[in-house]
């Protein structure tokens, strides 16, 4: 015991040390920082105070259940984040993220349709259906192509990813519009999706009594995956250096354009995967598929601390603010918040989030 | 096979409306030390970048050990053996020392990801051997500027390159670490490298050269033993002709105390209980090395930098410079170290960076500019400090530096400031120019200005200064007369808090 006091003394001695004014600063600087973790717990114990006596409700907001039901959800919107997140790191954005993992959802679906037989508006109706891992790489090859095209453009000509991500999402939406009046479809919802592919994505296993969906093993697979990539290879710590100064980087013998078309291919691909995933979640796709989910993802990011100053941002922390971005809107709603209401506070919780990152990494004089 | 391992000959490089380097040739040998000089602007670093993939030279042959290379980029430099310490300290600073280190050439584990073990031990087994004592898992960021640039010379040499760039290492160095680096320059030199050295020091150039080239206006002017010359020979080489004034005789007398800093310390920079005071008509210089705070000092005076604890009075009254306008207001005026970043507005004309420090002065009725006298004030000034410009419509970044740095001047100058903070006035100009700029500097002291000047060129502060105070580690180190002391005691105090 007594080692341990004198632990607590030693790391407590620069605190000690330091003046009356100091000291203040320390304690503002410390709310400041930790500012969006401190207004989630506040969040999360008024709500389960709210479940648990306002609304009496049998499984209140921290229950088991509604964990689950938010990891769950935090799962789907995982893959965007995770590839959007290296693309923040590069000081990029991707505004076509949403509209590649719509595409990738439209394909996904009108290659797995049931035979004509049992589902009249078949797409294709004299195509036979895909095998599932055949879909699963195209529509990941599809996204990564899109991404490369993106990563070229933004590397070759110097252009901000913003204005690159925004042509392209234009461009990509015209794409959707045309692929919907393909083969028999005309412009409707596609729909009537294999029952194997619904299982292979929303089938579940269960945990003690709780069911988990197998996407949810996807999420966990794509972020470990991920982890390893930025933390462990060439490529990851290349986008580092690249995203905090891209001169060093040169000087130091990194290809710059190879970096930044890699980070923006790897993050297609997974967009492409995601809307595999999205599909079949969904059920019925139709043109505004993947509408402003970068949106969703770019904020998880920023809330996870990925700064936009570049360079900085880690894995646990996109993890973090995808799972933070549920947890603040499904208690919004336990606590019957208006939908108009959710995008006010959201939006709010977004702005406070950038402006603590900002205030952590600028240089102060 | 040549005598020479590294020939770039007759290199020419353009830029838009600059010729940067015009015929130039550098020939080194193996086993030297090649010193490269000439004044800000000679064309130095654009050779070496020519010579390392940065730029593409536009005519001329690079010869490594005979053959002919032309580098596209860095990576192939490096991958040939060619190396460089670069002047901006280019780093990751949000990454740790080796990573920085290993960064473009990570070493693998079996997985084929980057094994940070053996990064680790890669690095102490470099830090070891050039005795550096430096955490390689520390971040960059943690390090003092001097520390980095050690980090940076290893790093330089850790690619056990026979061509080694040095492009002026030593500008933030302590002394010890001169030494340290100078004994890591004679094992490369016994290992057969070819070194060229880039340095404003002529002292440490004729300590450690075999041979120096000299380079003025983008082109080749002398290459000679470094036996045969001296410093006086050097200098006559760089500037092409003698020089007898370089510096305006002083005519400035200063009087009575004016401003007076009493125990500064910034909020968020490097600057701690810094003391000092200034006299009417005087010119105070502040010397130091990089990251001693100087800037820092000035930033603060004139409320750039927060201040936190101290107090600044003018003329026995306490002012509280809370940002740049209330500075302003009291009579100061900051001419910036980075000329293009934070000096001029390059897309604007030379009236509209004339008057922007003072805009309020040609409203009329509260609403629209005076415009003809704005561009009446610019033609005074352009007359007034004799800038050459083709007209007041001009866009500032076509003028060369020395006049855009005496457009800056003159933008002060009509905000009528009674102390002038000048933070580097003569950097990235050439000769003549800075006579000027020093003539003008005399001239403003002499009408009873206060001018307060940071240099990193200890002959300038030498030559214009009445009193030199000597920063270290955000701190002041001492003061120094300039008519009685030497370089080396001004070094010896730039290192006292290192």
């Amino acid at each position: 015991m007594h080692s341990i006091g004198d632990w607590f003394n030693r790391r407590l001695q620069p605190y000690r040390a330091l003046s009356a004014r100091d000291k203040r600063r320390y304690w503002a600087d410390f709310f400041l920082n930790n500012a969006i973790y401190i207004i989630l717990l506040i969040l999360v114990i008024y709500v389960q105070y709210y479940s648990l006596n306002v609304m009496r409700a049998r499984n209140t907001f921290l229950s088991f259940t509604s964990i689950v039901d938010i990891l769950k959800k935090s799962a789907a919107a995982l893959f965007l984040a995770l590839g959007v997140g290296g693309i923040i790191v590069l000081t990029g954005t991707d505004l076509s993220a949403g509209r590649i993992m719509g595409l990738s959802m439209l394909v996904s679906a009108s290659l797995l349709q049931k035979p004509a037989s049992e589902y009249a508006s078949k797409m294709y109706p004299n195509m036979g259906t895909w095998p599932i891992l055949a879909v699963v790489i195209l529509v990941m090859i599809f996204g990564a192509m899109i991404g490369s095209f993106n990563g070229y453009c933004v590397a070759k000509f110097k252009l901000h990813p913003f204005i690159v991500t925004l042509a392209t999402q234009l461009m990509l939406y015209g794409f959707i519009l045309i692929y919907m009046t393909w083969g028999n479809n005309g412009g409707a919802p596609i729909a009537g999706l294999t029952d194997k592919y619904k299982d292979i994505v929303k089938g579940t296993f269960t945990i003690g009594k709780t069911a988990i969906p197998y996407y949810v093993v996807y999420a966990v697979i794509a972020t470990v995956i991920m982890w390893y990539i930025w933390n462990k290879t060439t490529l990851g710590k290349n986008m580092y250096a690249v995203g905090a100064n891209a001169e060093a980087a040169n000087v130091s013998g990194v290809s710059v354009m190879g970096t930044t078309i890699l980070v923006f291919t790897m993050a297609g691909a997974l967009y492409g995967f995601s809307g595999f995933v999205e599909s079949a979640r969904v059920g019925s796709n139709s043109a505004t598929a993947g509408l402003n989910a970068e949106l969703d993802a770019i904020a998880a990011c920023v809330i996870g601390g990925v700064s936009f100053n570049g360079g900085m941002g880690k894995i646990s922390g996109i993890l973090m603010g995808v799972i933070m971005l549920q947890i603040i809107t499904v208690a919004l709603q336990w606590l019957g918040v208006s939908t108009n209401l959710q995008y006010i506070v959201k939006g709010f919780i977004i702005l406070v989030a950038v402006a603590i990152d900002m205030r952590k990494y600028l240089v102060k004089k | 096979m040549s005598e020479y391992l590294l020939e770039m000959l007759h290199i020419d490089k353009e830029f838009p409306g600059v010729k940067s380097l015009d015929d130039v040739c550098l020939r080194v040998k193996p086993g030297t030390v090649h010193s490269l000089m000439g004044e800000n602007g000679a064309g130095k670093s654009t050779l070496m970048k020519c010579l390392f993939g940065i730029y593409q030279k536009d005519r001329g042959t690079i010869l490594l050990s005979g053959k002919e290379v032309d580098f596209r980029s860095p990576r192939q430099a490096l991958d040939n053996g060619v190396a460089m310490v670069h002047q901006e300290l280019n780093q990751v600073h949000t990454r740790s020392v080796m990573e920085n280190i290993w960064l473009g050439r990570f070493p693998r584990d079996r997985l084929g990801g980057v094994s940070h073990k053996k990064m680790f031990e890669m690095t102490r087994a470099v830090f070891d051997d050039l005795g550096i004592s430096v955490n390689p898992k520390e971040k960059i960021s943690a390090l003092s500027v001097s520390r980095r640039q050690m980090v940076e010379i290893a790093k330089a040499v850790s690619f056990n390159s026979s061509v080694i760039v040095f492009d002026e290492p030593t500008s933030s160095l302590t002394e010890t670490e001169v030494e340290q680096l100078f004994g890591i320059i004679e094992k490369l030199r016994a290992r057969g490298c070819a070194i060229i050295y880039i340095s404003h020091k002529m002292n440490e150039i004729l300590r450690i050269s075999d041979e120096v080239t000299v380079m003025r206006d983008g082109r080749w002017v002398a290459t000679t033993a470094a036996k045969q010359l001296t410093m006086e020979a050097m200098i006559r080489q760089m500037v092409g002709r003698e020089i007898t004034n370089v510096y305006p005789p002083k005519t400035n007398v200063p009087g009575e105390i004016v401003l007076e800093a009493e125990r500064i310390t910034a909020q968020f920079v490097n600057l701690k209980d810094v003391s000092f005071s200034a006299r009417r008509g005087e010119i105070l210089g502040f010397a130091g090395l990089m990251g001693a705070g100087r800037t820092e000092t000035l930033e603060t005076l004139f409320g750039v930098a927060t201040l936190r604890d101290g107090i600044i009075r003018v003329a026995g009254r306490q002012v509280v410079n809370s940002n740049s306008r209330a500075a302003k207001r009291n009579g100061f005026a900051l001419l910036t170290e980075e000329r293009r970043q934070t000096g001029i507005f390059s897309v604007l004309d030379v009236t509209a960076n004339t008057v922007v420090a003072n805009l309020r002065s040609y409203l009329r009725g509260g609403v629209w500019l005076d415009n003809r006298k704005m561009a009446s004030d610019a033609r005074e000034n352009i007359r007034a400090l004799s800038i050459k410009t083709p007209s007041v419509r001009t866009s500032i970044r076509s003028l060369s530096g020395g006049n855009q740095q005496k457009v800056i001047l003159g933008r002060w100058l009509l905000t009528k400031p009674e102390i002038l903070l000048l933070d580097e006035p003569t950097r990235g100009i050439d000769v003549g120019a800075k006579y000027e700029i020093y003539k003008l500097m005399i001239d403003l002291a002499s009408q009873g200005k206060t001018i307060l000047m940071v240099s990193s060129e200890m002959p300038e502060l030498l030559g214009v200064c009445d009193r030199i105070i000597v920063m270290s580690s955000g701190r002041v180190a001492g003061e120094v007369d300039p008519k009685t002391t030497t370089q080396e005691e001004i070094m010896t105090l730039a290192a006292k808090y290192v």
